[in-house]
């Protein structure tokens, strides 16, 4: 009888998840032969149905504090022959990131129901189509399934990025495509290997995460799990982006419509964290332990030369997207220090980087709609004109830079102490590899990005009102011939220079009301998180152990060369 | 002794579609409008009858009798020929002739019966698909490659029967001449085979060679004959290094005879290929000892091997590298031609363990793109002309939403962007790759998918991205609907087919059942 039920209620888990992703499908479906007025209702109804599916699951999700995935592994056959399956279910950190995509979405949307003009339904369905896969990505249990989702992101970003995107949109487009395209094959590779590797060994076919996870890091050798855990790296680090193959992120972003970049900072980099922490981490320890120190050198890197670039930015879009590099930094060093204490600052850090820089790119674009202007040479000190503007500005502000009381704060603190105390002390329970050097000097780009960040407050929101002169301004709106009418949104009736509206302070409050509860009260979260990030971090104690043993030397003459790198 | 009535029975998929092309090449002559508007419907109704009797023939007897390398090989590789070639038919229709039937029509032309060109091109396009399929069930040597011409000589009057321009003739000479040098190299490669084995039959050849490996490896002759058969089927394939005529010709050629070339040629050449690699099979027969122990070699022999690598490894990226530099529609997708058959030269370095099936998949769904790509290009004009520039699809989004939808999904499909049934196929194709020890194959294919990406994207970017310019308002589509409803039905089932994907791996995968690999009968003979 309890099995029974049981089965009845894992049955119904799995309906509402694939109900959380057909339901932007078919909202996409239908917005295809529907009307272009409607199309934007339709997208919004869409998507909170989509959340309500979600979070209906979330409501009665059983495995919040066991670390354990629901519904079990499993799924109905898609390749037979090679047994992989349509196999979906959540544990505590895919579903706090599909929450997360699930509550920006909606913003998404109604966020653009003034800024894009033309194209309406295009526009839309793509959006669905986005949220749709990046939603699949999240729940996949299968790694060719999670590769589905993973890579379709890519073709609706190609479309809203080169359609509604700024003046050199066709660029950003081409490189964002070709670069994470490239990546993934990477990724792709990797997994195929780790298939093909499981299958010789074992005679049979799987591609579930967790037992790909568990074969791969007790049966493949050190040496393959070094190559493997590179390529996996390689692949997923475009996509985070870590420090050299980040370039095409700024442009990315400075270039999207308002809710691409909203939706590129908020979960689909963290499609690339989520990779290495889902799938890099567990299926190669030896590798993770041996290239740890590797990766933490490009992260600290990452956050200081992410933060230099964005204390000179004027374009106050470009001056976020930068600071976006920087960010992910930190919170890859987080999961790189390899204990429980980073890695669970790190998924928080994830969720908080969706939350702040999401909603700074929400404002700028509320900004750039009225004044159609970024740069800060010409605009600035709002403050005097939008109040309620500057009020959130301000507060997402202080939410990025880790304010205490704030989000930010939190996961900052957690990834930077867990750096600190990763020392190869063996008289702790998780060694690792990074130590208190790492920290301080990650910790330098903490304050590089209060300083920076300051400053765009201080320019952009206060100081003395500079505006745009009229005739200027129309040919700013027409440089981005991108369907943005400029001089319709003069006239508009909501769109004159004055403050907010009342539906673009709706869609700022959830955000806001999200990030004072994740600062205030991050107990519940960090409880969730802390299991399945332990199950993840299982097998590195002894894996770092080795790396200890094997080469003390050349770790410490690494660190002290990182440390060089990040003064000079 | 084989039944010959057997093996005619055997056939009866070729004879349907023989017949047919000499039917329509009569209809084509009629003076009657429209008794000649029937020609394309015959061809259909052939390729479908032509379905309907192989799957009637097609039994275990049969197929015993016929004493094929490949038994199982024919079922799959012709219905593929025959529903790609239905696809084909449809992109043809209304457009090869168009100009002299439009002038027919309005009483602008009078009839000529030897101007009216819609006959022949019909009969030889099945000509060619009835050369496609005798391939496949090849017994011996001298049916290979009178199936080969069969499918090479209707094609270069295809080249040249849109008789409008200089360069159709010159890609028609073009490719008669170095179509004629390859068929010579291929021919000097069998005769060294011959020469090898003292036999034309392909599994007494086998036999041969299974006798030369056990008492100290394969003899060189065989091995160069191998080789120079290869090097010549690489012509069909577009294959480097046989591939420098594919862009011109592709660019010269009518529309729908480009996209004919991009498939018919292909399957034909890898059915030969894999033919003629199944004398020598996959399993490392070369290290068999004297007391006819194998030992654990697997793959093609060494110097084979070698060759087909540079082969493959050279026809992706060439084709991708040179995809990348060219303006030309028809152009670029002669490169996509090119890279393509470097993604399933792979497969058959794997060989039967998997890489045979996965190289069929990969037809199946490149034929499936060809269909949908030409489909959508065969189905606009401008001021009379195919379109052949970028700058002409520009803005299709706003003219024409649906063609702009069917090319960006066959882009995407050859990308290789999931859940395309093209990104599905090809990373079978990989996987395959891996489990055959090819890794470094594996990786070459993944690297050259992103370059790849680089020209499809212009497909995307044209149809959906770019405005309209002068020049793309220009286009509209064609009159005749046949193209389109090719394109929608292809497109579709590149949406489609991914749900069905385990069914067309295991159809793919049974085009090597009855295959008896050089190594098992090895063993099986040292066992005796």
């Amino acid at each position: 009888m309890g099995d029974l039920d049981l089965a009845a209620g894992s049955e119904l888990n799995m309906n509402l998840i694939w109900a959380s992703i057909l339901i932007p499908v078919a909202t996409a479906a239908v917005i295809a032969v529907a009307n272009a007025r409607a199309a934007r209702g339709l997208a919004a109804v869409g998507s909170l149905a989509s959340l309500g599916a979600l979070a209906a699951f979330a409501w009665q999700f059983p495995a919040w504090s066991t670390g354990g995935v629901s519904p079990e592994p499993g799924g109905c056959a898609w390749i037979a022959s090679i047994n992989a399956t349509l196999g979906i279910g959540f544990d505590s950190v895919s579903l706090l990131l599909a929450l997360l995509e699930a509550l920006l979405i909606p913003i998404c949307v109604i966020g653009s129901w003034s800024a894009i003009t033309d194209r309406q339904r295009e526009y839309y369905g793509w959006f669905m189509l986005l949220h749709a896969s990046i939603l699949l990505a999240f729940a996949a249990r299968d790694v060719l399934l999670f590769y589905v989702g993973y890579e379709f992101t890519l073709v609706p970003l190609l479309f809203i990025i080169a359609i509604w995107g700024g003046p050199e949109r066709r660029q950003a487009a081409h490189k964002l495509f070709l670069y994470t395209f490239l990546g993934s094959l990477f990724f792709l590779g990797s997994i195929l290997f780790v298939g093909w590797q499981h299958h010789a060994s074992t005679g049979l076919w799987s591609w579930d995460m967790g037992t790909l996870s568990s074969f791969a890091s007790t049966r493949l050798p050190a040496n393959t799990q070094y190559w493997l855990f590179a390529a996996l790296l390689a692949g997923f680090a475009v996509k985070v982006p870590l420090f050299p193959v980040h370039t095409w992120l700024p442009l990315a972003h400075n270039q999207a419509p308002t809710a691409g970049s909203v939706i590129l900072a908020g979960t689909l980099l963290k499609l690339g964290t989520y990779g290495i922490f889902r799938l890099a981490l567990p299926m190669a320890p030896e590798g993770g332990a041996a290239l740890a120190v590797f990766a933490a050198v490009l992260c600290t890197v990452a956050v200081i030369y992410a933060a230099l670039i964005c204390w000179v930015q004027t374009d106050a879009k470009k001056l976020v997207a930068y600071s976006s590099v920087s960010h992910l930094g930190i919170c890859m060093l987080g999961l790189f220090a390899l204990n429980p204490i980073g890695a669970q600052g790190s998924v928080l850090y994830m969720i908080n980087h969706g939350l702040s820089t999401g909603a700074l790119f929400l404002l700028i674009g509320m900004a750039y709609e009225r004044y159609h202007v970024k740069d800060m040479d010409q605009i600035g000190g709002l403050a005097k004109r939008m109040p309620v503007w500057a009020f959130f500005m301000v507060f997402f502000t202080m939410s990025s830079i880790g304010l205490p009381g704030l989000n930010g704060f939190v996961g900052e603190y957690l990834c930077l102490f867990g750096t600190y105390i990763a020392t190869g002390d063996a008289s702790t329970k998780y060694p690792g590899l990074l130590g208190p050097g790492f920290a301080l000097v990650a910790g330098t780009g903490l304050i590089l990005g209060a300083m920076y960040m300051l400053l765009l407050v201080g320019r952009y929101v206060f100081g003395p009102l500079r505006e745009p002169k009229a005739d200027s301004h129309g040919k700013h709106g027409h440089d981005g011939s991108h369907g943005h009418d400029a001089h319709g949104a003069d006239h508009g009736d909501h769109d004159g220079h004055g403050d907010l509206t009342g539906r673009e302070v709706g869609l700022l409050v959830p955000l806001a009301l999200v990030c004072l509860f994740i600062g205030i009260y991050p107990k519940p979260i960090l409880q969730a998180i802390g299991p399945v990030v332990e199950r993840t971090l299982a097998p590195y104690p002894a894996a770092v152990e080795r790396a200890l043993m094997s080469k003390p030397q050349a770790t410490e003459a690494v660190q002290a060369q990182a440390k060089e790198d990040d003064r000079g | 002794m084989v039944d010959m009535s057997q093996t005619v029975a055997l056939l009866a998929p070729e004879i349907v579609l023989f017949v047919a092309s000499m039917l329509v090449a009569v209809l084509g002559l009629s003076r009657s409008t429209g008794v000649r508007s029937l020609v394309p419907w015959v061809c259909v109704v052939a390729l479908i009858g032509s379905i309907l009797a192989l799957d009637a023939v097609w039994t275990p007897e049969r197929i015993q009798g016929a004493r094929l390398l490949f038994p199982m090989l024919g079922k799959y590789g012709k219905t593929i020929v025959a529903l790609i070639g239905i696809g084909l038919v449809a992109v043809s229709a209304g457009s090869i002739d168009r100009r002299y039937e439009e002038a027919v029509a309005r009483g602008r032309a009078s009839f000529d019966a030897l101007r009216v060109v819609r006959g022949e091109y019909y009969a030889f396009l099945l000509l060619s698909l009835t050369g496609a399929m005798l391939v496949m069930s090849a017994p011996d040597l001298i049916w290979l490659f009178l199936g080969l011409e069969l499918v090479s000589l209707p094609t270069y009057i295809m080249v040249a029967v849109a008789r409008t321009g200089r360069r159709s003739m010159e890609a028609a000479m073009k490719y008669f001449f170095l179509g004629a040098l390859a068929t010579g190299i291929t021919l000097y490669g069998f005769a060294m085979l011959y020469g090898a084995t003292g036999t034309m039959q392909l599994i007494p050849m086998r036999d041969v060679l299974v006798a030369q490996a056990a008492v100290g490896g394969l003899s060189t002759t065989a091995i160069v004959g191998t080789i120079l058969t290869v090097l010549g089927l690489c012509f069909k394939l577009a294959a480097v290094p046989m591939h420098f005529y594919a862009p011109d010709v592709y660019e010269g050629a009518p529309l729908p005879v480009t996209a004919f070339l991009s498939f018919t040629p292909k399957i034909a050449g890898f059915s030969a290929l894999i033919t003629v690699l199944g004398i020598v099979g996959w399993s490392g027969h070369a290290m068999v000892d004297h007391d006819g122990v194998r030992i654990a070699y697997e793959g093609l022999p060494q110097p084979i091997t070698a060759v087909l690598w540079m082969v493959a490894a050279l026809t992706m990226f060439l084709g991708n590298i040179g995809g990348i530099l060219q303006t030309s529609l028809k152009r670029t997708l002669a490169y996509s031609s090119i890279a393509n058959s470097g993604y399933m030269l792979v497969g058959v370095i794997i060989g039967p363990k998997g890489g045979i099936g996965a190289m069929y998949l990969f037809m199946l769904g490149y034929g499936v793109m060809t269909v949908a790509t030409f489909g959508v290009l065969a189905a606009l004009e401008r001021k009379g002309e195919e379109v052949d520039s970028f700058e002409s699809l520009a803005g299709l989004r706003a003219s024409h939403p649906w063609l702009a939808f069917l090319l960006t999904v066959s882009a995407l499909s050859l990308i290789g962007v999931p859940p395309l049934f093209g990104a599905l196929a090809k990373i079978v194709l990989v996987f395959v790759a891996f489990e055959g020890g090819q890794a470094t194959l594996a990786g070459v294919l993944l690297l050259n998918t992103a370059i790849g990406a680089v020209y499809y994207l212009r497909f995307v970017g044209a149809a959906v991205v770019n405005p309209i310019n002068a020049k793309s308002q220009e286009v509209v589509t064609v009159s005749h609907r046949w193209p389109k409803v090719a394109a929608v039905v292809a497109g579709l089932g590149l949406i489609v087919l991914p749900a069905f994907l385990s069914r067309l791996v295991d159809a793919s995968a049974t085009t090597v059942n009855g295959y008896i690999d050089y190594g098992e009968t090895v063993a099986s003979e040292s066992k005796r």
